[in-house]
């Protein structure tokens, strides 16, 4: 991405000129994959020379202590909790993302707003308000959905780290179990992503297939893109 | 155009550029309505205990951009709202804002971030009944901050813009701006101005004659019977 697009009005403040850097993405349900999967394509990338950042991995600084106690208390309401997302993700972006692309590096954002929105999507938010509200969100040159079956997922949680509250959405209270809660939450936001890969354009990876076929399919994706790159700079070259 | 209050609450609000008086006489109306016996409650902003240690934080790293700053004190005011402000209007309070969205649509826009954007962040909120703006010009308003005030804090005078090295001057033009999109305001979304630079009282008057007359045959919620006066205040802490 030489010149920066954006789904909305962005950032008209920021002058940015040259962005030579590359943003992936990896969207998905939890349990389908996607930390693995970017460990492995860090591993491979830098092995190609790539510098690679997946600094959309982490929480922003700004706003970790509030949300952890804001989850903790369960007191926040639907909007607010919307609003609070939204800023973690634009201070990453803008703080991390953007000054990461700006310096050439690759960067593998494990999860992007996408995400976020379909979580707020599911508890009721106006999809109509929270797609303008991402209006500043930077356009990513690659979106790798990693979809798998709800059921899948379910084995997976079971057989690895366990169901958590979060991921099963049981604030939600559709339920007074965790398996329950899941499969109704998960199916909800599957749903929703299907929709997103629509209109956002996603490349969609069958993600219930054994990690290094997946990975496979994510380097294929991966490598059209920087080749293409690549055939641009030799053509500004001769 | 916000959304119209569908209540049995009152929503009245004020606005104006720092040192334009109006948290003088949101006080005064304040204390005014709950002597003549209504619920009141009142709101300030940027108040809400959640995003406190964030924005106290952020500040003190300056770490704010014009897009964080602004979607942070909406999570503010969404939080104020949300458990709040609306509630409260639910149940046919008087609710009292120092400062409402519009201080989001003049500092943000004077930031920069765009117009339609941060106007799109507030849709969830409602026009208030009453939204009186205190102008006074850009002169008198900074004379009243910087002789009551021994310095200007970093974000208060706009220093996240660099407009100026110095603390007055950037202050004076960040005013400039807010007052600008200010006087957008009024048209936009029916703001009653009401001239800051009359006397304290003098604005009094003209302030409670608009409230009299919005609350002209309306009935609220009422207080219990022999609550004592301190505690006329809901939800009061």
């Amino acid at each position: 991405m030489s010149e920066l697009q954006f789904y909305g009005a962005g950032f008209p403040y920021l002058n940015i000129q040259d962005c030579p850097g590359k943003l992936i993405v990896l969207e998905g349900s939890d349990g389908v994959g996607r930390s693995t999967q970017t460990q492995l394509l860090r591993r491979w990338l830098e092995d190609e020379g790539y510098a690679v950042s997946d600094t959309g991995l982490r929480r922003s600084d700004l706003t970790q202590e509030g949300l952890e106690e804001a989850k903790k208390g369960h007191t926040l309401g639907r909007i607010t909790m919307s609003l609070f997302y939204a800023t973690d993700f634009a201070d990453r972006l803008e703080n991390q993302i953007i000054p990461a692309l700006q310096a050439g590096f690759v960067v593998l954002s494990d999860r992007y707003f996408y995400s976020i929105m379909a979580r707020d999507v599911a508890r009721g938010a106006d999809p109509e308000w929270a797609r303008k509200l991402y209006g500043f969100a930077l356009k990513p040159d690659l979106v790798l959905y990693l979809k798998a079956d709800v059921s899948d997922l379910l084995s997976r949680l079971i057989h690895g780290r366990g169901l958590n509250y979060w991921e099963a959405g049981m604030d939600m209270h559709s339920s007074d179990n965790l398996y329950d809660s899941f499969l109704d939450y998960q199916s909800k936001l599957t749903g929703l992503f299907d929709q997103m890969a629509q209109t956002y354009g996603f490349v969609t990876v069958d993600a219930g297939r054994p990690i290094m076929d997946v990975f496979g399919d994510l380097q294929e994706h991966i490598r059209t893109l920087l080749e293409d790159q690549q055939t641009d700079l030799e053509d500004e070259m001769t | 155009m916000l959304r119209k209050n569908d209540t049995p609450g009152k929503l009245i609000i004020v606005e104006g550029i720092d040192g334009s008086g109006k948290s003088t006489q949101i006080d005064l109306l304040y204390k005014w309505l709950r002597a003549q016996g209504h619920s009141v409650y009142f709101s300030e902003w940027n108040s809400s205990a959640l995003v406190k240690s964030t924005t106290k934080r952020a500040k003190k790293r300056k770490s704010f951009t014009p897009t964080t700053f602004s979607l942070l004190q909406c999570t503010d005011f969404a939080d104020r709202w949300e458990n709040r402000i609306l509630p409260l209007l639910k149940a046919g309070v008087i609710v009292l804002a120092d400062r409402y969205a519009y201080t989001a649509f003049g500092r943000d826009v004077a930031r920069g971030v765009d117009r339609v954007w941060v106007r799109n962040l507030y849709s969830f909120a409602m026009q208030p009944d009453v939204a009186l703006f205190f102008r006074v010009p850009l002169d008198i308003a900074i004379q009243r901050i910087t002789s009551a005030r021994a310095s200007l804090k970093y974000y208060e005078a706009g220093m996240d813009l660099k407009l100026s090295e110095s603390r007055i001057e950037s202050f004076e033009l960040f005013q400039a701006r807010i007052l600008d999109e200010y006087d957008r305001m009024v048209d936009e979304f029916g703001l009653t101005v009401i001239d800051g630079t009359l006397t304290v009282q003098a604005q009094q008057r003209l302030m409670r004659e608009i409230v009299k007359q919005e609350l002209k045959g309306w009935k609220g919620l009422p207080i219990p019977e022999g609550t004592p006066e301190i505690l006329r205040q809901p939800e009061h802490e």
